[in-house]
């Protein structure tokens, strides 16, 4: 019996490998791996929660479960700017913690190779190197591929939450 | 247990839940027995069934050391049983019983954090066979059974297997039928198997499970009680051995060659389960699978004879972590509700059907709601009659006499505040036995009786559950409070201007101590401390009333219930904010030249000649809004235990019962905010931590 729900695991563990979801914020494209992905909403009404980084724009509530969301702009330090209709919250799980990450639009879910996934150049000054995992090559385009526990497990956020 | 999904073993899971709850029985029994100095047959019967089934469940799980002390345990009361010994040292006999309970507590609480169970049981049991001997010696009876003390059978019982040698063994059969109306015949039928396994060499019994299964009196009372067994004693010894038995109505004892088939049965069978070479616990699980379906067969015969089984089976464990999510599903289930039947797509229309089923609908989830809650609902009788424990251990330390008196201990508290009320109960309790309780020479002195009391007393008062520990000590006394506080810089204020009150709350400041010695249960200036954090956790507050000479009262006001709370919806801004309602003193819409501010721009508002300080949540959560000016919104009263304030929102949405979520761990924790809630809109409100405002 163990053995086969291995064997499902790891089928279906093999079905979401390589694969990721590509989303666009500002010009670049970022990946994300699809096994961290929960679902993918549209935006909707955030509350806004007191005392917290710029971009930790508040709590949602997704189905009655409350989840903080993270405008993935801000946190890269990038202009924010006015939600529209093609704006998303990418729902991820990591380690048993929910977050939301908005996200100017949602591209497509692509395989990429582990070949053609090669790691960032060392640019110590490079501000969100931090999160970037590896660079994949998909035709002539290049997408970022983001570190989710970097992400959400940053030394800075703790050092936020102490002084809060 | 904390519900952190772990799962252990199935068969472990229950053996702790049951030798815990055990281990709480037999402490309550034999607490009340030395209370009273005696001991009735009903409690020796109920105690030896505890030990004894710790024993073997103990044996099973292959948790020997504290199988070998129930053993010793069960010894002392097989005595006390058996020779209705009268001369018992109560004192000693309950120490070494209470000392045997913390052991198996100690040991259990070990294998409950995945440690081993390595205590070493020896010393007690030491002890005990001391004991015992103290007693028989005492009581003039010499019992030629000593030698049971050695040989410790935990394995399976089919006794110690011993081989005899050469020795020529007899198979015999025996059939016992007890008295009418003798009672307990399972325990009697056990006593007779326990006797027998030292002289016998193998035994096997029909019914099988005496003492686990219910429906076993029942078949020993119809059939009787079938052994088969062979040994080299005579014939004469056994029977004479089987003849001593009490209520014994009929005696069959029949040197066999083979065994009457029943029993062959049941032979082949054990014989097929030892055979396998492999551990204990497997044997164990085969055995209780076999078990089990040979009663399945059974059943099938008697269906209509079981009579007593019912009451256990009525009740079932749960895992405190499936009921936090069915109490969260309930939760969205009313949310949802008023999601749907408040829709505003259904504004304008007449829907006299639509009204009449969704009306239906709140009927039902508000009793939805209502059973959830009252399945997390229990009783503080447990948390109570622990402190009768305390009581007792302490009383003996400080050579103190007292009683303690408990009252509405089946008053009902959610799980989750039990939990929380258990430390700082002990740590009231101890207090007053050690400040508050005057020495036997004093009470008489000041004539009051020299028996000191303590009263512990829960009572439901409306939303609130009131839990009072009082006693008829010393009682507080208000100037020696006020001096040490000062003392210890703790307070700044002249004693005129305190209330008792206040100055009684001193007492709950961390580091504040009267007491001038520090002795092992109290005076570190700790334990109150600890209380008001406890309490305050869980939302509650304490009061402190004494009278010096008469006593004192401590009434700590929890809420039923952490997950539902009263609160008072309140905009700021775009912003929603829940206030709680037990915090919430009143409200009120300040005139703009109430508001006074210092020269720091610091804002507070005279109400009724007190000066209260003013914080603008809008401010406060940087939040913009259109409301500044004071005359336009509204100003919240709030009140921590001692401090009060008033908080200005732009205004009063209503008032409102919320289900309290926590904030996601991501966020960790936002000063001033509790927790959240989600309205019947779908949205979100923040509940806010009243306390964590006033600290600011």
């Amino acid at each position: 019996m163990a053995e086969i729900i291995d064997e499902i695991i790891e089928t279906s563990e093999d079905t979401q490998k390589g694969k990721f979801l590509t989303f666009s914020v500002g010009k670049e494209a970022y990946g994300i791996e699809i096994k961290f992905v929960t679902e993918i909403i549209g935006i909707q009404e955030i509350t806004e929660v007191p005392e917290l980084p710029d971009y930790v724009k508040g709590i949602i509530n997704l189905r009655g479960k409350i989840i903080p969301v993270i405008d993935v702009r801000l946190r890269f330090r990038k202009e924010p700017k006015q939600y529209n209709d093609r704006t998303c919250i990418v729902v991820i799980n990591i380690k048993e913690t929910s977050v939301g990450l908005i996200v100017d639009n949602v591209a497509e879910v692509i395989n990429i190779d582990g070949n053609n996934i090669v790691a960032p150049p060392q640019i110590k000054a490079g501000f969100h190197n931090r999160y970037v995992r590896g660079i994949g090559k998909v035709g002539n385009e290049v997408k970022l591929l983001l570190d989710c526990d970097k992400l959400l497990n940053d030394d800075e956020l703790d050092k936020i939450a102490e002084i809060v | 247990m904390p519900g952190d999904g772990i799962i252990r073993e199935p068969m472990l899971e229950i053996y702790l839940f049951e030798a815990t709850q055990l281990m709480e029985q037999l402490e309550e029994i034999s607490i009340d027995c030395e209370k009273n100095r005696k001991i009735g047959t009903e409690a020796i019967n109920e105690i030896f069934r505890i030990m004894h089934t710790i024993k073997s469940s103990s044996a099973m799980m292959m948790f020997n050391n504290i199988s070998v002390l129930a053993h010793s345990l069960e010894d002392l009361f097989y005595f006390i049983r058996e020779s209705k010994a009268i001369n018992i040292d109560f004192e000693k006999l309950f120490d070494l019983v209470l000392s045997g309970i913390d052991f198996i507590k100690g040991e259990v609480s070990k294998i409950e954090n995945d440690c081993d169970a390595d205590g070493f049981c020896e010393p007690l049991v030491l002890k005990s066979s001391n004991l015992l001997q103290d007693m028989k010696e005492a009581n003039g009876v010499i019992i030629k059974d000593d030698v049971r003390q050695k040989k410790e059978d935990t394995k399976y019982y089919i006794s110690s297997y011993e081989k005899l040698g050469t020795e020529i063994k007899q198979k015999y059969f025996a059939r016992i039928f007890y008295e009418d109306g003798c009672e307990m015949e399972n325990v009697r039928a056990y006593t007779v198997v326990h006797n027998l396994k030292e002289i016998v060499s193998e035994m096997y019994h029909v019914p099988e499970d005496i003492i686990e299964s219910d429906d076993s009196v029942e078949a020993i009372r119809r059939d009787g009680f079938l052994i088969g067994f062979s040994t080299s004693t005579s014939k004469e010894k056994i029977e004479e051995q089987l003849n001593g038995i009490i209520f014994l109505r009929e005696l069959e004892l029949q040197q066999v060659e083979e065994y009457p088939l029943e029993l062959k049965a049941l032979k082949a069978k054990i014989q097929i389960v030892l055979e396998n070479p492999i551990t204990e616990k497997t044997i164990y699980k085969e055995a209780i699978l076999e078990e089990t379906t040979d009663k399945l067969d059974t059943n099938k015969e008697e269906v209509g004879n079981i009579i007593k089984s019912g009451k256990q089976q009525s009740i079932i464990s749960v895992n405190i972590s499936k009921l936090d999510m069915l109490l969260d599903l309930v939760g969205e289930i009313v949310i949802s509700e008023a999601m749907v039947t408040k829709n505003p797509d259904l504004e304008g229309l007449t829907l006299d059907n639509f009204n009449k089923a969704s009306r239906q609908l709140r009927k039902l989830t508000n009793e939805l709601q209502d059973v959830v809650m009252s399945i997390r609902m229990v009783p503080v009788s447990t948390t109570f009659h622990k402190m009768n424990r305390i009581v007792r251990d302490m009383s003996k330390k400080l050579n103190k006499e007292v009683e303690l008196v408990i009252i509405g201990e089946d008053t009902e508290v959610d799980k989750n505040i039990i939990d929380h009320i258990s430390d700082p109960l002990m740590h009231l309790v101890r207090n007053s036995l050690d400040h508050g309780l005057e020495d036997k020479e004093e009470r008489i002195a000041s004539s009051k009786p020299p028996m000191g009391k303590i009263t512990l007393e829960a009572k439901n008062a409306g939303g609130d559950v009131f839990i009072i520990v009082s006693d008829d000590g010393r009682g507080l006394d208000l100037g020696k409070i006020y001096e040490k506080a000062k003392l210890q810089g703790l307070v700044t204020k002249p004693e005129g201007e305190l209330t008792d009150k206040e100055i009684f709350a001193c007492i709950l400041l961390p580091g504040f101590s009267t007491n001038e010695s520090v002795t092992e249960f109290s005076g570190r200036g700790v334990g109150m401390d600890v209380v008001k954090k406890n309490i305050d956790s869980i939302g509650g507050a304490i009061s402190i009333e004494s009278v010096v000479g008469r006593g004192s009262t401590i009434s700590i006001k929890i809420p039923l219930t952490l997950a539902i709370i009263d609160g008072l919806e309140v905009a700021v801004g775009t912003s929603k904010y829940t206030i709680p309602i037990t915090s919430i003193r009143e409200s009120f819409k300040p005139k703009e030249n109430d508001v006074i501010a210092d020269s720091e721009g610091n804002e507070m508002i005279m109400i009724r000649g007190q000066a209260y300080a003013i914080h603008r949540l809008h401010r406060i959560f940087n939040i913009d809004t259109e409301v500044t000016s004071s005359n336009k919104g509204i100003m919240v009263m709030v009140e921590d235990n001692t401090k009060a304030a008033c908080l200005f929102v732009d205004s009063l949405i209503g008032e409102q019962q919320v289900v309290v979520k926590a904030l996601p761990t991501y966020i960790k924790k936002a000063k001033g905010i509790a927790g959240c809630t989600i309205l019947g809109d779908g949205n979100i409100s923040l509940i806010i931590d009243v306390n964590g405002i006033l600290d600011r």
